[in-house]
């Protein structure tokens, strides 16, 4: 296997429920590097890709290389090199903020814990609110402490589910930054999105995941935005123009 | 395959043919007994079902092992059916049982050892069935390989800890043997191996249920499949 | 070591958020203590003869309670979405398993500490003599209750009808443990002697080892999906 060039590399990967496909056969490699933003309608299968890469679901069939490390097997040595963030914070209500990055810290074997800590929770623009509960934050704030969380032991690979949900403006531009960051420190990046125009303003990498199916997959200087848009509609045949009249 | 449904026939037909004639020892064949009159003749129905249900009970045991091992799920399969009919089995000894009980000791119930065992094992193999059922399709499998192998290790300890408890008090039963003539022997030899069959033959024919059970579903979703991606084609 | 600090990490993170609402173990506490008023009523246990009842429903208390704290330690994980930021950390399931399983049993022994006061009081009993053996025996017992608790506790977490579910699954597990339980602290409240307890005290053993082992090996496949 050429696992030793890519850094996340797929294999004939489905994942049945029962006996609901949700993926079918997706072959997916990425080098250290790339930021790969996969689109895709509601049910299309993304959150389940991103649960499978990040080792919480186990793939039916197929294999799964992260850095080197089979999924299956070594999820205790993969877990110390990637970090999730989802819609879900992962984040413990009754705790303070400073716990929450305390315990997961912790959990990491984080070392000089107190200067990371601060150091996270300044770069997510929370540092006045360390000692407060994480319940009193709004979602926003919650999202923001999210990232902290996620970055605290400094990860070479992320997996973002929907990551500008319950952000607001601010928030979003704000993690954007932190992402370009990232990108720039040679992080490797896997992120959903049903944001077409976020979405393509950060990525390396652009694919489209349909009923399971890796449809497309392209490096975006091959690409203009436009063009993608147009393949994007083409294949998932949605309106060109989301509507929100409601 | 059509070899496959021969044997079956066959092994249908002796078994049907085994219970005839363990019905036939049971009712002419075996004399009444002295002391206890008709009702011993439960005995033949109630001692093979009690080492039936248990002998279910390990088969579940070993293939949840080897599923978990081998991640087959024929296994979990096999684990699944052989709980079920175990039950079956255990529910029989749990109602023959007190009805023999109630004219022979004077009561329905006892909280003697092996009936107490054998109680808890049958709440252990319910509450495996109704995980199953209440469990979420991709977890299904593994939590009741889990609850089998749980259940079934619980046993002798269950068994050791009754025995203990009871010691303490006098025994209700005593050691009151029955009067065994050969051809009790005989008919429970019969008996025995009647319901040995049977209880192959239902095995056999529920895991044959439950893959073909498995097979229409697997074939359902995979024409549900076909049509919302026929239909995502037409639409996009 | 590291191992251990993380798992310390889990039982920390588990006393820190139930410190701040007190509300499991407020519960947990109140509910035992109904149990040790409505048992009064039903089996009048001033009686002499009934006497033996009473480490039985000191027992009924316990398990009862236990078992609600026994509900939350997953179940709150899953509720609030964090039991897939647990399952992400570096540490092996088994890990995972002790950290909540070790939450459980400090819940459980503040809760039998309080339990046993109130009922020193109203059953007017002495434990003060008794109060070695009688710790070992509610050690013992409450690791076996924690041990097989978490492992159903983590399945049942992710079903629907979770506490019935729960239940139905410790239950008749536990019986050969509250059959020890119940004997040997009826032995010690009751002046017998030591040896007496030795075999029920073999069969508790017997009992934490045999499913902390199982634990041991089998939690990896209850929490993988």
């Amino acid at each position: 296997m050429s696992k030793d060039n890519y850094i996340i590399e797929v294999r004939g990967l489905v994942k049945k429920f029962g006996f609901k496909t949700v993926l079918r056969k997706i072959d997916l490699s990425l080098k250290k590097g790339d930021l790969l933003v996969l689109f895709g309608p509601n049910g299309a299968g993304k959150t389940t890709l991103i649960q499978i890469l990040s080792s919480l679901m186990l793939p039916t069939s197929g294999k799964v290389w992260i850095a080197g490390f089979d999924t299956g097997y070594d999820r205790e040595a993969l877990h110390k090199v990637i970090g999730v963030i989802s819609h879900n914070t992962f984040l413990y209500n009754n705790l303070s903020a400073h716990e929450n990055l305390k315990f997961y810290g912790r959990m990491y074997k984080v070392m000089n814990l107190r200067e990371r800590i601060e150091e996270v929770i300044g770069l997510v623009g929370l540092r006045g609110y360390m000692n407060d509960h994480v319940q009193t934050f709004s979602r926003g704030m919650q999202q923001r402490l999210s990232v902290a969380r996620a970055i605290i032991h400094d990860p070479l690979i992320f997996f973002l589910d929907e990551p500008f949900t319950g952000l607001d403006q601010h928030g979003v531009e704000d993690f954007k930054q932190i992402l370009k960051k990232f990108r720039d420190q040679g992080k490797t990046i896997v992120m959903t999105s049903h944001d077409l125009d976020r979405g393509l303003e950060l990525c390396t990498q652009a694919a489209i995941l349909k009923s399971g199916n890796l449809v497309y997959k392209e490096d975006v200087s091959n690409i203009s935005q436009d063009d993608f848009k147009d393949i994007y509609f083409q294949h998932t045949g949605e309106q060109k123009m989301p509507v929100y009249v409601y | 395959m059509t070899h496959n449904r021969a044997f079956l026939k066959v092994f249908q037909f002796v078994t049907f043919f085994m219970m005839l004639l363990a019905l036939y020892a049971i009712f002419v064949y075996a004399p009444v007994e002295k002391s206890m009159g008709i009702i011993q003749k439960i005995f033949y129905l109630h001692v093979p079902s009690a080492f039936l249900a248990f002998f279910a009970f390990f088969i579940t045991f070993i293939a949840s092992i080897l599923y978990l091992y081998k991640r087959d799920n024929r296994w979990d399969t096999i684990a699944f059916c052989s709980a079920e009919i175990g039950v079956i089995f255990c529910t029989i000894v749990l109602i023959t049982g007190p009805i023999w009980a109630k004219p022979i000791w004077n009561v329905w119930w006892t909280w003697d050892p092996r009936l107490t065992t054998t109680l808890i094992l049958w709440f252990i193999y319910v509450a495996y069935l109704m995980l199953r059922s209440v469990a979420g399709e991709n977890r299904r499998s593994n939590f009741s390989a889990v609850f089998g192998i749980f259940g079934f290790v619980n046993v002798p300890i269950t068994f050791l800890a009754i025995r203990l408890w009871r010691t303490i008090h006098p025994l209700v039963i005593t050691g009151k043997g029955i009067n065994i003539s050969t051809p009790m022997i005989h008919t429970l030899i019969i008996a025995f191996v009647a319901f040995c069959l049977l209880f192959f033959w239902l095995l056999i024919n529920r895991i044959g249920l439950e893959k073909m059970r498995l097979k229409v579903e697997e074939i359902r979703a995979s024409i549900e499949d076909k049509i919302h991606l026929e239909h995502e084609k037409q639409g996009g | 070591m590291t191992f251990i600090q993380k798992v310390w990490a889990i039982v920390w993170k588990d006393i820190a958020s139930e410190l701040r609402t007190k509300e499991m173990l407020l519960s947990m506490c109140l509910f035992s203590f109904l149990v040790l008023i409505v048992f009064n009523f039903t089996f009048d246990t001033g009686l002499k003869n009934l006497r033996e009842n009473i480490s039985g429903i000191l027992w009924v208390a316990f398990i009862f309670s236990g078992l609600m704290g026994l509900g939350r330690s997953f179940g709150v994980e899953r509720d609030k979405g964090t039991l897939h930021g647990l399952l992400l950390c570096p540490i092996s399931p088994w890990g995972i398993y002790l950290g909540k399983m070790i939450g459980v049993f400090i819940f459980m022994v503040v809760m039998e500490i309080f339990t046993l006061s109130v009922f020193t009081v109203l059953y007017n009993i002495n434990i003060i003599p008794f109060l070695l053996p009688l710790g070992l025996i509610i050690f013992l017992g409450t690791l076996g209750f924690a041990t097989i608790g978490t492992v159903f506790s983590a399945m049942s977490a992710t079903t629907k009808a979770r506490d019935v579910m729960l239940s139905i699954l410790v239950f008749p597990i536990s019986v050969p443990m509250i059959i020890a339980l119940v004997k040997a602290t009826y032995i010690i409240l009751w002046g017998g002697a030591i040896q007496e307890i030795y075999p029920w005290l073999k069969i508790l053993i017997a009992f934490d080892l045999v499913f902390l082992l199982l634990a041991y090996l089998t939690f990896g496949f209850i929490i993988e999906e």
